[in-house]
C-alpha cells in the first residue's frame, strides 16, 4: 500500500514539475515578492510590514491558484485520457489512487512554497539587513499557508470527483473566498434568528475557516501567534481535509468510469 | 481451474435526458477460458467488447452477474497482480519516458526495485524499443505506443493478459510485430484474451473464439471447427461452356467468361460434377476446395436476427 501510494504521489509531483505552466506561475510570484521592496521605498519605515504582507499573501494566493488549477484536473484528466484504465487493472484500490494524487499535489505545493519562501527571506534580508528573532514567527505564517493548501486541495478534489473541471474550479474558489470571511459569517449567524440562523450556522460549520488560518497581518506587525492556535489550526486542517477526501473517495468508489 | 469464468456479466447504460431508459450494452454473458488458451473475442464496432473488458478490469460496475479470474472474484486485488491489460487506443503519461512509465506501472503491480531494474531493459528489447527507453512518450509513433502498451501489460509477468484491439490502427508491419508478440506470450504458456474485429488475426492466433454482436454472444468454439462449418464447397474451373446445361443443376454458382466456366459446388456433388464434365469432354483447369474462413462464420453470426427472419 505504502509503495503504491508513494508511486502515485511521486508521479503526480513529477507531472507538475514537468509542466511549464507551473514555472510561469512561480516566476510571476517570485517577481512579485522581489518587487515588494520597491513598494517599501514609497513608505519609509513601513517597508518590512508591507514586504511581509505582500510576500506571504503572494505565497498563499499563488499556492491556492496552483492547487485549484492542478487539483481540478488531478482525477478528471486521468479519466478523460483513460490512463486510469491501466492503473485500476493493477492492484491499486480506488482510495489509494485518490489519496496518492492528493499527497502528490500537496508535495508539489509545499516544495513550491519552500522556493517562494526562500525568495521571500532573501527580499527580507535586503530590506532589513539581517534577520531578527521575531522573523522566525514568519515561519508560523508560512506553516499556516501550507495548512491552507491541505484544505483547498482536498476541497478541489472533492468537487472534481462529481463535477466538471470548470465548475470544480469555480466552487473551490468561491468556497475559499467565503472561508476567508468566516469570521463575518459567524457574527452574522449569531445575530440572525429562525431559519436564517439555522442555515447560516450550518454554513459556518461546513465552510472551511480560512480566516483563522490567515495570520499574515498579525505576523507582519510582529505579534506572536499562540501555541493554542497553532495546535487548533493543525487539527482543524487535518480533520477538514480528511473529511473532504473521504467524501471524494466515497463518490469515486462507486463511479463508472468513461 | 479456469483462467476466466464469466457468469452472466451484464451492463446497461441509462440513455435519454429527461426520461431515462436503460439501454443494454452487454446482455448477460457466460464464457469460460482455459488456462494457457489464446482466446479471441470477436465483434463489429459497438458489439460490447470494450464494455466486457472494462467490467472485468473493475473500471465500470456490472448491472448483473459476476466473474472469476484465476479462481478468485474478479475484483480481488490478488487477482490484479496476475493480470495485464492493454486498453484500446491507449494513451500514456506523455511526460514520462518509456523506462519511467514501465517503472511506475511495475511499482504499482508490486515488482521489487532490483527486479524492475533488470526486467525493464529486457522488456524494452523484447518489444523492439531498446533504443527508445529514454525518449519521452510524446515523441512516440502510434506503433511504438502500442508496443509500450504491450510492455506495460506484461511488465509484472502476469499469467493472464487482456488486450483490447491490440492491432487496430497499425500498418501491416506493425500488426505482424504485435502478432508475433502475442504468439510469444502464447508460447510462454500465458493465457491471452484479446478482442478484435480483424478476423485474420484471430484466425492466425486463437485456439478458440467467441463472436458477439449487439451485446449478445452469437457463437463460441474452436477456430478449426467454426471454419469447417463453412468449409464444404469446392471451386471448379473448366474450358467448354457447352457442358454447362448438363451440369447446371449441380452448381451453386457459376460464371462464364468466353469459353471458360468458374463454378462452385458443394463437396458432396463434386465427384458427380467431374464425372459429367468428363462425359461432356470439357477440359478441367482447376479444382480447389474452399476453406471456409472465419469471416463467413463471423458474417453469418453478426447479421441481425430481424433480417434473418425477413
Ligand atoms: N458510457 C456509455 N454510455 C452509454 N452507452 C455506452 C457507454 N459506453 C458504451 N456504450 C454503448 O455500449 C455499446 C458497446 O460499446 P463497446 O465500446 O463495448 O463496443 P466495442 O465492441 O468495444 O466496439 P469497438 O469495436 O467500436 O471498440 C455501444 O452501443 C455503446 O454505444
Ligand atoms: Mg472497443
Amino acid at each position: 500500500m505504502i509503495s503504491r501510494l508513494s508511486a502515485i504521489s511521486f508521479n503526480t509531483f513529477r507531472e507538475a514539475v514537468r509542466d511549464r505552466v507551473l514555472y510561469n506561475l512561480i516566476l510571476f510570484a517570485l517577481l512579485l515578492v522581489a518587487s515588494a521592496p520597491l513598494f517599501g521605498e514609497i513608505s519609509i519605515g513601513l517597508e518590512k510590514i508591507i514586504l511581509v504582507n505582500v510576500g506571504l499573501s503572494a505565497i498563499s494566493l499563488f499556492g491556492i491558484i496552483i492547487a485549484i488549477f492542478i487539483g481540478i484536473g488531478l482525477v478528471a484528466k486521468e479519466i478523460e485520457k483513460k490512463t486510469l484504465y491501466t492503473i485500476l487493472s493493477r492492484p491499486v484500490r480506488r482510495w489509494e489512487f485518490i489519496a496518492g494524487k492528493y499527497i502528490g499535489l500537496v508535495m508539489t505545493l509545499v516544495v513550491n512554497a519552500a522556493f517562494m519562501a526562500v525568495g521571500f527571506y532573501l527580499a527580507l534580508l535586503m530590506v532589513s539587513r539581517g534577520l531578527g528573532k521575531d522573523d522566525a514567527a514568519l515561519l508560523v505564517g508560512i506553516y499556516f499557508i501550507i495548512l491552507e493548501f491541505l484544505v483547498v486541495t482536498s476541497i478541489t478534489l472533492l468537487f472534481s470527483s462529481f463535477s466538471t473541471p470548470i465548475f470544480s474550479a469555480i466552487f473551490a474558489f468561491a468556497l475559499f473566498v467565503i472561508g476567508t470571511f468566516a469570521d463575518d459569517l459567524r457574527n452574522f449567524a449569531w445575530a440572525a434568528t429562525g431559519l436564517t440562523r439555522w442555515f447560516s450556522t450550518a454554513v459556518v460549520y461546513l465552510v472551511p475557516n480560512f480566516a483563522s488560518l490567515n495570520v499574515i497581518s498579525q505576523v507582519a506587525h510582529g505579534q506572536p501567534v499562540s501555541g493554542r492556535l497553532i495546535l487548533f489550526n493543525t487539527i482543524y486542517a487535518l480533520l477538514y481535509s480528511a473529511a473532504a477526501i473521504a467524501g471524494a473517495v466515497l463518490i469515486f468508489e462507486r463511479r463508472n468510469l468513461k | 481451474m479456469w483462467a476466466l469464468e464469466i457468469n452472466g456479466l451484464a451492463k446497461s447504460y441509462p440513455v435519454g435526458f429527461l426520461r431515462k431508459t436503460l439501454k443494454p450494452a452487454l446482455q448477460p454473458l457466460h464464457l469460460t477460458v482455459e488456462e494457457g488458451e489464446t482466446f479471441g473475442f470477436l465483434g463489429p464496432n459497438g458489439a460490447g467488447k470494450t464494455t466486457t473488458l472494462k467490467l472485468l478490469m473493475g473500471i465500470i460496475f456490472p448491472t448483473a452477474g459476476t466473474a472469476q479470474i484465476l479462481g478468485r472474484h474478479f475484483h480481488d486485488p490478488e487477482v490484479k497482480k496476475q493480470i495485464g491489460f492493454l486498453p484500446e487506443q491507449p494513451y500514456f503519461y506523455d511526460y514520462l519516458s518509456a523506462t519511467e512509465l514501465l517503472d511506475y506501472y511495475a511499482q504499482l503491480s508490486g515488482v521489487p526495485a532490483d527486479e524492475r531494474r533488470k526486467r525493464i531493459p529486457a522488456l524494452l528489447e523484447r518489444v523492439g524499443l531498446a533504443d527508445a527507453g529514454k525518449k519521452q512518450l510524446r515523441k512516440f509513433s502510434k506503433g511504438m505506443l502500442q508496443r509500450v502498451g504491450i510492455a506495460q501489460a506484461i511488465v509484472h509477468d502476469p499469467k493472464l493478459v487482456f488486450l483490447d484491439e491490440p492491432m487496430s490502427g497499425l500498418d501491416p508491419i506493425g500488426r505482424r510485430e504485435i502478432r508475433e508478440l502475442i504468439q510469444g506470450l502464447k508460447d510462454e504458456g500465458k493465457t491471452v484474451f484479446f478482442s478484435t474485429h480483424i478476423l485474420s488475426d484471430a484466425e492466425a492466433l486463437c485456439d478458440r473464439v467467441a463472436v458477439i454482436h449487439k451485446g449478445e454472444l452469437r457463437g463460441i468454439g474452436v477456430v478449426e471447427a467454426l471454419k469447417s462449418a463453412t468449409a464444404d464447397q469446392v471451386e471448379v474451373i473448366w474450358h467448354g461452356a457447352g457442358a454447362l446445361p448438363a451440369v447446371s443443376s449441380l452448381l451453386k454458382e457459376s460464371r462464364v467468361t468466353g469459353d471458360m466456366v468458374r463454378a462452385i459446388v458443394s463437396t458432396g456433388s463434386a465427384d458427380l460434377l467431374l464425372e459429367k464434365l468428363r462425359q461432356q469432354h470439357a477440359q478441367l483447369i482447376s479444382f480447389t476446395p474452399l476453406h471456409g474462413a472465419l469471416e463467413d462464420y463471423f458474417l453469418a453470426h453478426t447479421s441481425d436476427r430481424e433480417e434473418v427472419k425477413a
